[in-house]
């Protein structure tokens, strides 16, 4: 698949490669450096998940498998790995940046061939998508990046007072 | 990158997706009144309607013959065939005779007809129509592809399939992914009518194989997961017309129920039947999708369906019984009016939609001769009713594992008759939002999903292709917006614990409720079943192969592993004097979904990596068509 844009992608992989970087996907490196309420950052201020030796996730990554599986599973298949419809968003978000995933979820995409008929739906209207956006991107840069394996994370942190006021106020 | 709010991000969301959603908006537009009928140049030319009255095929005739003129081969939904030459004797013979490419690669369901000396296939999204010439190895007579807005694609729940066309009136009937019935003139491939059912930006779609009895062609309509309020309706084979359309929820009117005539379970259903058992105005966004089997009995003129889920999968959000959801519906076929229904899983919790196949079938049942109906449905019950009056009469597991109800109450003196006895450990209802309901049995794919089953009335068996697929349910609030998913739950599945086939493919005894014999599949088998005088069952499996069991004894006599994995249904037809057997392959649909990747067991703990058998490495997408046949002696 061809990922969206594709300068910004060839300008993140060539930084990669000049510099190294050990684990990496299209946001850059995603070791959580700063935490806000329960939602941790990357360098870059970039969210990001964190998960402890023994498991144990952020409520972001928690959540985000919760509802990537409501709402992004019927095409792209459980935990990531794609389906016959939908590709692997797992291998998308290699190269795939923050700001590329927000663009495609909110606005869709169409691969409309002879023989293919691909189409992402926007879904910058829809609450039980767009409310939960990062928390869905976090979740897919940790199965991403090997961070967590398949199935619902055993063992996660308490739900942070930011994280409910921010959904009901998002949600209505 | 800077992080912005939720809310901001919903407003650039919004905007973002209005501008790009506004050519589809404005296609829509224009097409408004979305039931406007839009008559064809053909129309002087099409073939007078046949007389009221006269039936194709009727319930009685043993089942399809030559010919496979419906989708199930006969108005009864057997998908029984007369034809004999192939038998268990010499099925492990078959070869392949022809194959046929459809040059699509999405999930193809259903399955062709053959009338006289013509083939007709279908395939899923853009919904491709072949009519392909017998008399000359196949060669396409005419093709038929709508230009359909490539938008309806993503509001199709799990995949664009089709599950295949309707014959009569000389014309073959379609009901596209956009919610267009069209009609074709069966010579020419020539649209004759076309009519809007639906409205896809509501998230509203075509996907079922329409039914055509005398003068009428009847349809329903895809989207519980977009909360549609769906419907039931039948238009005139002549010209489109809509003669009438009964929804699944709602008020007495548009429900079409009689109050003072209509029964369930052998008592009045009395007035407000639906909207007593919804909060508010629920109902108005309440599922209760029809996309699945529709059969008839010339004797009592009524036509049996089901109806799906009610939106959204969250049941803590919609109190009540959610009448009539996941209920089988008996109409008058003429007038659309119910006379009896049959509610089987009250306030869903799992999302066991009820419109698998309402096989008509005439047995014996505790020494008496009955007019059965019977329906294995998606929550592992298999339903024996007495179709004219709507009695029940047998309801049992036909898959062993299935876990969320002891029972079904079968006391008519008891206030909980003909409900389902939910355990509580099981109910996503009494765990609650956010809770994490574990280890229920079936999946939401259920024990069996639309893969029609097929009846033999030489053995007197119901041959079921069943899921054996569990899983963990976790209901949480969800918002509904028009023409976005309205899902409300995350589930994981799996195979029940112990065991690692996903599938069986079963014998099942309507009249007792017991399984005769059961055949292990590695995959859920999601491919409808046939069943001929040879006493030879087929079905297809979703590695690919296409197989041939003894209709007594379920022993395997031959399989063939056919391009791509086996979601469509089988059929049979006779041509020059040769019986042919017909499937199509092409992997895909919810089984290419859930499926495709592996599933592992949330509860096996970290060493269990990999799980289970992933589709993936079996089979890759692609629509064939692969024909059988006997070796020419």
């Amino acid at each position: 698949m061809t990922p969206l844009p594709r300068a910004l992608t060839a300008i993140c992989a060539t930084t990669f490669l000049l510099i190294g970087i050990a684990r990496a996907d299209g946001s850059g490196d995603p070791t959580a450096v700063t935490s806000e309420d329960g939602k941790y950052l990357d360098k870059e201020g970039t969210p990001t998940y964190k998960v402890d030796p023994d498991g144990k996730v952020d409520f972001y990554t928690y959540v985000g498998f919760i509802r990537y599986s409501a709402n992004c599973l019927r095409c792209h298949g459980p935990d990531g790995l794609g389906s016959t419809y939908g590709p692997a968003l797992l291998n998308s978000l290699k190269t795939l940046s923050y700001g590329d995933v927000l663009m495609t979820v909110a606005s869709g995409r169409q691969k409309v061939s002879a023989s293919q008929d691909l189409v992402m739906p926007a879904l910058g209207a829809d609450k039980n998508v767009m409310c939960y956006i990062d928390a869905i991107y976090i979740y897919l840069r940790a199965r991403s990046n090997g961070a967590i394996g398949r199935g619902r994370p055993e063992n996660h942190e308490p739900k942070p007072a930011a994280f409910r006021a921010a959904e009901d106020e998002c949600m209505g | 990158m800077k992080r912005m709010s939720l809310k901001g991000l919903l407003t650039i969301g919004t905007l973002l997706s209005s501008a790009l959603m506004t050519p589809y908006a404005m296609a829509q537009g224009s097409s408004e009144g979305p039931r406007g009928v839009m008559h064809g140049f053909f129309d002087l030319f099409a073939p007078p309607a046949p007389a009221p009255g006269t039936v194709a095929q009727s319930n009685t005739a043993p089942g399809s013959g030559k010919e496979w003129t419906t989708p199930a081969g006969s108005l009864n939904n057997q998908r029984y065939s007369t034809l004999n030459q192939i038998t268990n004797q010499n099925a492990k013979d078959l070869q392949v005779a022809w194959t046929f490419s459809t040059g699509v690669l999405r999930g193809h369901e259903g399955g062709p007809l053959v009338i006289g000396d013509v083939m007709y296939v279908h395939a899923p999204f853009p919904n491709t129509v072949f009519a392909l010439d017998l008399n000359n190895d196949g060669k396409i007579l005419w093709k038929y592809e709508p230009k359909q807005d490539p938008n309806v694609i993503p509001v199709m729940c799990c995949d664009t399939v089709n599950r295949g066309l309707a014959y009569g009136d000389g014309k073959i009937f379609l009901h596209q992914a956009d919610t267009t019935l069209v009609a074709l003139d069966a010579k020419t491939g020539k649209p004759v009518w076309s009519v809007k059912t639906d409205d896809p930006t509501k998230g509203a779609t075509g996907t079922d194989a329409p039914l055509v009895v005398k003068d009428k062609v009847y349809v329903g309509v895809s989207g519980g997961e977009f909360g549609v309020h769906a419907w039931f309706a039948a238009f005139s084979t002549a010209d489109g017309k809509e003669v009438w359309r009964a929804y699944s929820v709602g008020p007495d009117s548009d429900i079409k129920v009689d109050p003072q005539k209509t029964t369930a379970l052998g008592k009045l259903i009395g007035a407000d039947s639906s909207l007593k058992t919804w909060q508010g105005d629920q109902w108005k966004i309440g599922g209760g999708a029809t996309w699945g089997w529709k059969s008839y009995d010339p004797r009592t003129n009524l036509i049996f369906y089901g109806s799906g889920n009610p939106s959204t999968w969250n049941p803590k959000q919609r109190p009540g019984d959610n009448k009539w959801s996941m209920t089988i519906f008996a109409r008058d076929a003429d007038t659309g009016v119910a006379k009896w229904v049959y509610q089987m899983t009250p306030h869903d919790e799992w999302d066991y939609d009820g419109v698998n196949e309402m096989v008509l079938i005439d047995q014996d049942v505790g020494g008496k001769p009955r007019h059965l109906l019977v329906h294995p449905d998606r929550n592992g019950f298999a339903y024996t009713l007495d179709r004219d009056t709507g009695e029940l009469l047998v309801a049992e597991k036909f898959d062993p594992a299935v876990n969320w109800a002891s029972k079904v109450d079968l006391d008519p003196n008891s206030p909980t008759y003909g409900r389902p006895q939910v355990l509580p450990q099981y109910s996503t209802e009494h765990n609650g939002e956010d809770v994490n309901s574990k280890n229920i049995c079936p999946a939401a794919l259920g024990s069996k999903d639309q893969q029609p089953s097929a009846f033999s009335p030489q053995t007197g068996l119901l041959y079921i292709p069943t899921n054996h697929v569990c899983m963990d349910y976790e209901p949480f609030r969800v918002s509904y917006t028009a023409g976005q998913p309205y899902v409300g739950a995350t589930l994981s599945m799996y195979p029940p614990q112990g065991q690692s086939n996903m599938g069986n493919f079963i014998a099942w005894d309507a009249t007792t409720g017991k399984i005769a014999w059961s055949l292990p599949e590695q995959f859920s088998v999601w491919s409808g079943a046939l069943a001929t005088a040879g006493d030879v069952v087929f079905y297809g499996t979703l590695e690919g192969y296409l197989k041939a069991v003894d209709a007594k004894t379920g022993k395997e006599l031959y399989r063939f592993k056919t391009p791509s994995g086996i979601i469509g249904n089988v059929m049979t037809y006779e041509h020059a004097g040769r019986q042919y057997v017909a499937v199509l392959s092409g992997v895909g649909g919810w089984a290419g979904i859930g499926l495709a990747a592996g599933l592992t067991d949330p509860h096996a703990g970290l060493g269990a990596v990999g799980g289970y058998a992933a589709l993936n490495d079996y089979t890759s997408l692609g629509g064939t068509l692969t024909v059988f046949a006997l070796p020419h002696s």
